[in-house]
């Protein structure tokens, strides 16, 4: 473990996560297809756990990637109700374009 | 049994109240009249019972009905004293009372508010009786703004003409002005005596106990204003002519006989206060005593030249009743307590038949109540006439009438005490006569001087009317035997109740010279009556043809444009700038912030708009700033 941070460095990682999170972030932004927004937020998510993992390493402490894990856990469930959902849409819609849940206005 | 008879003496005439103005609509007219004056002849009845018990006996009747109120040491019970002084008062107000109640059936008949009418002459003889019969200076106080606001619905009874409102708003604002004066005496007697009680007090003083003198002075001084008001003395005196808006009836009753001599009655029945036995005491309220006998001299004579020049039979009748308390205040000022008292009961008897006079003459003439448009009634309404003529005589002092030996005595009490004063109280005698008869002779002599239509229907009032006329007319014939020189009933009935005597003064030459004087000077009052309203057969000029002092007068001095000026308007300006500046700022202020609110809900539900991307948007753009603001902003 401590080879591999000694090779590569700890800020590499991070700005990998940043730029894996950023990527998230547009996709969700631009992207209109539902699906495709889904797997822009599982990117930032994964992101996040790198960060979580990598500075888990750097500081010696497993603490962070139980974390890891749980987070994982979660977004599966997470996941696994937003999929669900969109197949809703989809029934109800034939696609999933987000430009076309406005009924969802207040 | 005596504190059930008096409970019948207060309730019977609120018993008439509440019928009359609960079920009175649906009774006849002569019924809710008859039950009204019954109520009332139920109270006279118990008073003259009482009357005569506590004249034999000459024990008051004191009763305590329960503990009113109790803090620390200062405790208000709920009781009522009968003793010789509010006897007296309830006898007069009752028994005049009840005449007025018959009067009213006839003269109030073609009103169709009249059980409402009873209703409110009914409650008000019940907060007078409570004002008179009151243990403490707080019952008397209830009964204070009772009739204060009896008399404000009374004057304000024709309600739907504006002008009858304004002069009933006038009247209570003016009283309450008084009643504050009167209000504040109470705490500072309070405060000095821990009591309210007429005994306890008078007891205290005649101990030798002494409370700081400058304090009692001031409560005097307030009990006075509170007086002032009532009684209509200056300067507030300016509600009482207005007052002759409301149906005569209630001139007679409220603004003539009874209520408006409760502020005699209360000095009256403070008189230890005002005169006390203790010279240390005595000396201090010498002060206020020279100010309540100026100001009544001055209000004598003040109305009295009012009086010369109005021509609405009434007014005169309300600024002579002025004049005449103002007498009384003089003869209060002056120590002679049961003085005053008896110029009051006689002033009861003949200006309650001059103001009922006035009442049928008016009611003959279908609501004409100018004289110059009168005359010449003395042929038709012959029991009118003679009724009015005695009490006349009686008001103008010329003997035997009663008001000369009232009259009479206060202007030698004065003559005794300040000469300056006493030639001011015979100039206001000698007007009164001049003005009086100038009444009567514009009134009852000559021809009639209005349209023909009201001469065809001239008329003796009916039986009803003319009743209580013949009686109060005998009364103020008579009266005068109650305080006769020699005899002095009155003084040593009295005797109890007041605190150090007046002085007695001999029937010596003297008194005999001052009694001529008077009587000669009401002779020429009558005398230049005579040379102008019948040698010359003048009649008041119409309102345009007015000048000079007669203006002045005509106009009342222009007191109350005075007012108007002085108080009425600035009170109007600051409550216009309260409605133009202060309101509007205020409400601009609020409804600003609503209408804030409202335009950034407006434009913000825009931001809603069900777009998904645009929400993700919004919430990136969030984040983005918090981390901006966190990490960066440092």
């Amino acid at each position: 473990m401590d080879n591999i941070l000694q090779e590569i460095g700890i800020e590499n990682y991070i700005y990998l996560s940043t730029l894996l999170f950023c990527v998230g972030i547009f996709g969700v932004l631009y992207r209109r297809n539902a699906i495709v927004m889904f797997m822009s937020i599982e990117i930032m998510l994964n992101a996040v756990n790198l960060l979580l993992v990598a500075f888990s390493t750097y500081h010696q402490d497993a603490a962070g990637q139980v974390f890891v894990f749980f987070s994982m856990a979660v977004a599966a469930a997470e996941v696994a109700v937003g999929l669900a959902i969109l197949v809703a849409v989809y029934r109800n819609l034939n696609n999933i374009d987000i430009d076309n849940l406005k009924n969802l206005k207040g | 049994m005596e504190t059930n008879l008096a409970l019948l003496l207060l309730l019977a005439p609120f018993a008439g109240f509440l019928l009359n103005i609960f079920i009175g609509k649906k009774l006849s007219r002569t019924l809710a009249g008859t039950l009204g004056t019954v109520a009332v002849g139920v109270s006279f009845a118990v008073t003259v019972y009482f009357f005569l018990q506590v004249l034999n006996t000459h024990q008051p009747i004191m009763i305590n009905l329960f503990e009113w109120m109790q803090l620390a040491n200062f405790k208000v019970d709920f009781g009522f004293q009968l003793d010789q002084l509010s006897l007296l008062w309830l006898m007069f107000v009752t028994g005049i009372g009840t005449l007025i109640h018959i009067y009213s059936i006839s003269y109030m008949h073609d009103d169709e508010n009249m059980h409402k009418f009873f209703a409110y002459l009914n409650l008000f003889i019940f907060f007078m009786i409570t004002l008179v019969m009151g243990s403490n200076l707080l019952i008397m106080f209830i009964g204070w703004e009772g009739v204060g606001l009896c008399s404000y619905l009374l004057i304000g009874f024709w309600y739907k003409n504006q002008d009858y409102n304004d002069a009933a708003k006038k009247a209570f604002i003016m009283n309450r002005i008084g009643d504050l004066g009167f209000l504040i005496g109470i705490f500072i007697i309070g405060y000095l005596f821990h009591s309210l009680d007429y005994t306890t007090i008078r007891t205290m003083l005649d101990n030798g106990w002494t409370p700081d003198a400058t304090l009692l002075s001031i409560a005097a001084l307030c009990l006075f204003i509170g007086a002032c008001g009532k009684s209509a003395q200056l300067p507030l005196y300016t509600w009482l002519p207005d007052a002759m808006a409301g149906p005569t009836p209630v001139s007679a009753l409220i603004h003539a006989a009874t209520m408006v001599t409760a502020g005699i009655f209360m000095i009256t029945r403070m008189n230890f206060l005002f005169s006390p036995t203790n010279a240390e005491l005595a000396a201090a309220m010498g002060i206020i005593t020279d100010v309540i006998a100026i100001v009544g001299a001055v209000t004598a004579l003040v109305a009295a030249c009012i009086g010369l020049v109005q021509n609405d039979i009434k007014k005169v009748l309300a600024y002579s009743t002025v004049s005449q308390l103002g007498l009384m205040f003089l003869a209060l000022g002056l120590g002679a307590y049961e003085i005053a008292v008896f110029h009051v009961i006689t002033h009861a008897f003949f200006k309650a038949c001059l103001f009922l006079g006035s009442g049928s003459v008016i009611h003959a003439l279908h609501g004409e109540q100018d004289m110059r448009n009168m005359g010449g009634l003395k042929k038709v309404m012959k029991v009118t006439f003679i009724t009015f003529l005695i009490s006349t005589l009686a008001i103008s002092g010329l003997p035997p009438f009663s008001g000369f030996f009232s009259k009479d005595e206060i202007l030698m009490v004065a003559f005794h005490e300040n000469k300056v004063l006493w030639v001011i109280a015979s100039l206001a005698s000698i007007m009164t006569a001049f003005y009086m008869f100038r009444l009567l002779y514009l009134t009852f002599f000559k021809d009639f001087r209005g349209t023909e239509e009201q001469k065809h229907h001239l008329h003796e009032s009916p039986a009803l009317i003319t009743f209580p006329l013949i009686v109060l007319a005998i009364l103020a014939l008579v009266g005068g035997v109650l305080n006769m020189p020699g005899s002095n009933w009155l003084n040593h009935y009295l005797a109890p109740v007041i605190a150090t005597p007046a002085e007695h003064h001999e029937l010596d030459y003297n008194a005999y010279a001052l009694m001529g004087v008077a009587v000669i000077g009401a002779l020429i009052g009558i005398g230049i009556a005579y040379a102008k309203y019948i040698k010359q057969s003048a009649v008041p000029p119409q309102d345009d043809e007015i000048s000079g002092v007669h203006k002045l007068l005509y106009n009342k001095f222009y007191v109350d444009e005075f007012y108007t000026a002085i108080i009425v308007k600035p009170i109007y300006a600051i409550g216009s700038f309260f409605k133009n500046v202060t309101e509007v700022a205020f409400s601009g202020f609020i409804f600003g912030l609503g209408r804030v609110t409202t335009m950034l809900g407006t434009e913000g539900k825009t931001l809603q708009n069900g777009s998904i991307g645009f929400y993700l948007f919004a919430f990136v753009l969030g984040v983005c700033s918090i981390i901006v603001y966190i990490f960066l902003a440092k």
